[in-house]
């Protein structure tokens, strides 16, 4: 299949082709890789690409998957309507609530 | 690659300050320019921000950095010949009054940014819903905007001036701490990293939230501190919000991005002082209750990340640029108190034209580090 066709990252659209582009002209770290590409940054976080970037990563810099760093996971785990988080704000009674 | 042990200057800090004052310095032919980032490029406040630029300020002096910035981001991509987008978005900012008294304030600043060309207006109830239709407006007072006003993509930003940089010479070696300053009499000698010394006679401090540990090194102390400040992202949406929207009474602002996403954050007056990158659920619940009863349709959106980033910030909320007397070779450009993004580029262009001995485009000898001591404080009445 082309790199073109192979979507990686399925929430933010980044194929293996942005992918190997990006890695070509340096983007080897995967934090700036995510940065720019917004790979891993949709709303399943990377929970299906974050091993197939660490793998080209890996390749491209000649280096085991292991040695290559890993974004950290931000919260939450799964998304979360604003209007639920602001229930829960005024059910604790606001700033009351954690005085 | 390995690291050149000898340089004109050494930037510590890759962020939007230190990539662009890089470039700046090399478009001025300082081309042996090594950039030290500890971490990957961004990672300090430049990457962790809504990247909101406003000329909507309420001093002459932050007007025009401002509205120098925006001129530059507004070409960016072809000055700098950048292949991708920096998603400027120029849809305005509108600024929410929530009182008589901060009405007042904000007629005084729009006519101090007309004076200089900023195109912002006062705008009734009215005429702030047709610029933001979900917008509720029964605790409004007024608002004002200025249509140029907008945010742009901080990554890219700073990426487009760290490729540029790099294609005039500069060396820009991430994952490389600067751990001390060398100084012999009165000048700065050179740098020493967890990668080996390098020989400078100059050495420029950009760390953002590490600048006052990056200032000790070289024996200097600067009054800022960091502070935590929370935000977060929601899930793409089709667009419906062109322009940010702020309260500085609240400390709140929220944006629509090219990419659909929301990014909204709020500051929280009881902060600790200190780095700390953590999120909280407190955080997200009380943001959540207060953008959702200014902007109610956004309760709707789902959140799917929030982080943490600091502002460096300063007795006055101003930065601190320039050198210092008694250590030649030292420059910094740091405590920009949660607006460096958007004074980032014409910052970093005064500030290479002063390391160069140009005439600066501006002059910002005001804000040097000595205005504490001599108690000139500089007084923005719009600051976050």
């Amino acid at each position: 299949m082309r790199e073109e066709d192979t979507i990686i990252c399925r929430c933010e659209d980044v194929t293996l082709a942005d992918i190997r582009t990006a890695l070509d002209e340096g983007l080897t770290d995967f934090e700036e890789l995510k940065r720019m590409l917004r790979c891993t940054m949709g709303s399943c976080q990377g929970r299906t690409c974050r091993e197939l970037i660490l793998r080209e990563i890996a390749a491209a810099r000649g280096v085991a998957p292991d040695e290559v760093e890993i974004p950290v996971y931000r919260p939450p785990t799964a998304p979360v309507r604003l209007g639920e988080l602001a229930e829960a704000y005024e059910r604790r009674g606001g700033d009351d609530g954690d005085e | 690659m390995a690291m050149n042990d000898t340089a004109e200057a050494v930037i510590i800090g890759g962020g939007i300050i230190g990539c662009a004052t890089a470039f700046e310095l090399a478009e001025r032919g300082m081309k042996d320019v090594i950039v030290l980032e500890k971490d990957y490029l961004t990672a300090g406040s430049t990457g962790r921000c809504a990247a909101g630029v406003r000329q909507q300020w309420g001093l002459e002096m932050n007007i025009r950095l401002a509205r120098g910035s925006c001129k530059m981001l507004e070409r960016l991509e072809e000055e700098l010949q950048y292949p991708y987008s920096i998603e400027f978005n120029q849809s305005g900012y509108l600024v929410l009054a929530f009182s008589a008294a901060q009405m007042r304030q904000f007629e005084r600043n729009v006519r101090v940014q007309r004076s200089i060309g900023t195109p912002s207006r006062v705008v009734d109830l009215e005429e702030a819903r047709e610029v933001v239709p979900h917008l509720r407006t029964d605790e409004l007072v007024g608002a004002t905007f200025c249509p140029e006003d907008g945010h742009a993509n901080p990554f890219h930003t700073t990426m487009a001036y760290a490729q540029a940089a790099r294609r005039l010479g500069v060396q820009i070696s991430t994952r490389t701490e600067a751990t001390g300053i060398d100084t012999s009499g009165s000048r700065v000698v050179g740098v020493e990293t967890d990668r080996g010394y390098i020989s400078t006679p100059i050495v420029y401090n950009a760390a953002g939230p590490y600048s006052r540990r990056v200032a000790a090194m070289a024996g200097v102390g600067i009054p800022v501190y960091s502070e935590r400040h929370q935000i977060l992202v929601t899930e793409p949406v089709a667009p419906y919000q062109g322009p940010m929207v702020i309260s500085l009474e609240h400390g709140i602002y929220c944006q629509q991005t090219p990419h659909g996403s929301f990014i909204t954050g709020l500051g929280d007056p009881s902060e600790a002082r200190g780095i700390n990158c953590e999120a909280t659920w407190e955080f997200a619940e009380e943001l959540a209750h207060m953008v959702v009863g200014i902007l109610p349709p956004l309760a709707e959106l789902r959140v799917v990340r929030q982080w943490a980033g600091q502002y460096n910030i300063t007795p006055d909320a101003q930065p601190i640029l320039g050198g210092i007397s008694g250590l030649d070779g030292y420059h910094m450009a740091v405590g920009f108190s949660g607006h460096g993004f958007m004074v980032g580029p014409m910052t970093a262009r005064l500030m290479a034209q002063t390391i160069t001995g140009e005439k600066p485009d501006m002059d910002i000898s005001m804000l040097d580090l000595g205005r504490f001591e001599r108690e000139e404080l500089i007084h923005e009445p719009s600051v976050v």
